[in-house]
């Protein structure tokens, strides 16, 4: 230990050099998201050349790819900063479907048991619920000092059963279509339904909304002061509040945002499919948090990677992509995930370790 | 090296009571600008409390506190903080996985840009943080190695050059130096000095006489929340500050006592034996202690 600081204490001068000599290597392996980005490249390699046959390397199979990862690579930026922070949501799937049925009810006719409005009032109101959501859960966590994941799976069940329950209760369906009918589709038909076609395959421009999120919570994250928060709080919650943060502050805008975020994949697949369903939705909450731990983000708080998010999304995606055209039975689809995830987790740790011990 | 300048911070006669218990009662410290104040007490004579008075966390029950001649009544440690008065607990308050320029910063973090563009300004961060422990006479090799990395003296000196970057006027270090080794120790020490040679009034808490002695003006010795003894460096040698803080007085009865039960004889011979082996223990102990001094 005291050999350690030895070299410290010597002479100033060879500052910089000392600095120069973390290699770019090393620097890279000090990147969360590092292990992500390897495990993609794997992913990628193993299906194209397993499923060579069956056109992987296309042009149509990427779209899909891509469009399958996008709604939840939007959902894991919002678990993965919740996760930076300390804080688990469970609740998120189930706010997706609560949200999604909460604007199709709003807007359905009311002849049918809906009340009728426009898409933008149906979308404000929605909002707020979301934000009403959000405070529940995090209100409730700091209040209660109870952890995140019993609050958040208790919020798992409320908010499913609300979305089954209210739609049931008014229209006595748990199904409700005709979004396109309503007035007002069109403006948010072009935001979040557009879809652009690249090399004869369409791409849905939810994935420009992933990247742009992406690009945004990554700036946020690292240079931003509330950034700086949001890891000191899941750091260490205690010494974060003795240097001043206000950590409850932090953590339940983080619980809002995960709100938000599941608001707006709703928003994105009532459009795309025209319709909401009270169970859309079920079992993203771990597939998000699969996302932002395949990213490199540690499941106790204080380390992580948006972008590593984005690219544990993509893998996701890839292997479901990838064993749907491979013929392989579907019911392997979920072994597989969960291989990749537990070798992802093992190979960032070692990762971590490395980059900790330099 | 003791002048005679006002007391930048002062408590006179103090008192804090939790319901029925007596934390404290009637303590008298101070601290001057460039000199180091140390508290030395054993365990529960009363330091954490009086660590808390001086941090701002707990209200003297009686008493009045003083800050550069004016009378303090502070509500939270951010009051305490705002007039300079900063503490360095023993659990630091940093974060292991973060940077050292991220600790460094957390919480007040400098800004750059407007409004929406409005961000951390990592660049100065960096910056400032190699700076500033290049000051106290640490070579930080990357701004960017996790605080985990660091060895515990190197994490204490971090805390200490952000609490006076922070322009700390009066540091209160709460046994910095009592989970480190010797060496470490010794380091930590060499800060002390530092911050003490910048002009900022240090109260050094620690049971430790050997670590206060070196760096220390004054010392304040606590037994049983209570004010046992009130010395400058030049009032006290060494021996006799170890032998007050290890309460040897005490010390010398409890041996007095045991030789009696063992001159005694009890009913049971290997039992008084055994008294005597530890009475001896003690003697020893206490003589390793006495020459170890000097001025």
């Amino acid at each position: 230990m005291t050999t350690e600081t030895a070299p410290a204490q010597g002479a100033p001068p060879p500052v910089d050099e000392r600095v120069r000599k973390v290699s770019l290597v090393s620097r890279l392996l000090g990147r969360p998201e590092l292990g992500a980005v390897i495990a993609a490249v794997i992913v990628w390699v193993f299906f194209a050349i397993v499923a060579a046959d069956n056109n992987f390397v296309s042009m149509p199979t990427t779209a899909a790819i891509f469009n399958r990862a996008a709604p939840l690579g939007i959902l894991a930026l919002g678990v993965t900063l919740l996760m930076i922070a300390g804080e688990f949501d469970l609740s998120i799937g189930s706010v997706v479907g609560f949200t999604g049925m909460a604007i199709m009810v709003m807007v359905t006719p009311a002849d049918a048991g809906g009340m009728g409005w426009g898409l933008w009032l149906a979308l404000g109101v929605t909002l707020i619920l979301a934000v009403l959501v959000g405070l529940f859960n995090g209100v409730l966590v700091q209040w209660t000092k109870l952890p995140s994941f019993i609050i958040t799976l208790g919020g798992l069940f409320i908010f499913r059963g609300l979305a089954i329950a209210i739609p049931r209760m008014m229209t006595n369906r748990t199904q409700l279509g005709n979004l396109d009918q309503v007035a007002g589709f069109d403006f948010f038909d072009k935001l979040f339904g557009t879809r652009i076609s690249i090399g004869g395959a369409n791409f849905d421009i939810a994935i420009l909304w992933w990247f742009a999120l992406t690009a945004l919570f990554t700036y946020m994250l690292l240079r931003t002061r509330y950034g700086n928060w949001i890891f000191g709080a899941g750091g260490d919650a205690n010494a974060a509040r003795n240097t001043g943060v206000p950590v409850n502050r932090v953590k339940i805008v983080l619980f809002v945002g995960t709100a938000i975020v599941a608001l707006l994949v709703a928003l994105i697949q009532a459009i795309q499919f025209n319709s909401s369903d009270s169970l859309r939705g079920t079992l993203k909450e771990l597939e998000a948090i699969t996302a932002a731990v395949v990213g490199g983000t540690l499941l106790t708080g204080g380390y992580g990677s948006v972008v590593g998010a984005l690219f544990g999304a993509l893998i996701f995606a890839m292997v479901q992509q990838g064993i749907i055209i491979t013929g392989v039975d579907g019911d392997w689809f979920r072994v597989f995930v969960g291989g990749v995830l537990v070798i992802a987790v093992i190979f960032n740790n070692a990762i971590r370790a490395r980059a900790t011990r330099r | 090296m003791t002048t005679t300048q006002a007391p930048l911070l002062e408590i006179k006669n103090v008192s804090k009571y939790f319901g029925s218990v007596i934390a404290l009662q009637d303590v008298s410290a101070f601290v001057r600008a460039g000199e180091v104040t140390c508290l030395l007490g054993d365990n529960g004579a009363g330091k954490s409390t009086l660590i808390k008075v001086l941090s701002g966390v707990h209200k003297p029950s009686e008493g009045e506190y003083f800050f550069e001649g004016k009378r303090m009544d502070f509500n939270s440690p951010r009051d305490a903080l705002e007039f300079g008065i900063a503490t360095v607990y023993q659990d630091l308050a940093m974060i292991p996985l973060m940077s050292v320029w991220r600790n460094f910063f957390l919480g007040t973090e400098p800004q750059k840009g407007w409004g929406p563009l409005r961000r951390f300004d990592v660049d100065f961060a960096k910056e400032t943080t190699r700076q500033e422990m290049a000051k106290m006479g640490i070579d930080i090799r990357d701004p960017d190695q996790p605080v985990g990395t660091l060895s515990g003296g190197e994490r204490q000196s971090v805390a200490i050059a952000r609490a006076v970057y922070f322009g700390a006027r009066v540091l209160i270090l709460d046994e910095p130096t009592a989970a480190l080794g010797v060496k470490q120790a010794g380091t930590v020490l060499k800060y002390i000095v530092q911050a003490k040679n910048r002009g900022i009034g240090v109260i050094f808490i620690t049971h430790n006489p050997h670590h206060a002695y070196p760096v220390g003006d004054h010392f304040v010795i606590l037994r049983r929340g209570q004010v046992y003894g009130d010395f400058t460096k030049e009032e006290i040698p060494l021996e006799q500050l170890i032998q007050m803080m290890a309460g040897g007085a005490d010390l010398e009865a409890l041996q007095h006592e045991l030789e009696m039960a063992i001159a005694q004889g009890g009913p049971d011979g290997e039992t008084a034996e055994d008294l005597g082996t530890v009475a001896e223990g003690f003697a020893q102990e206490f003589d390793q202690d006495q020459p170890s001094g000097g001025e």
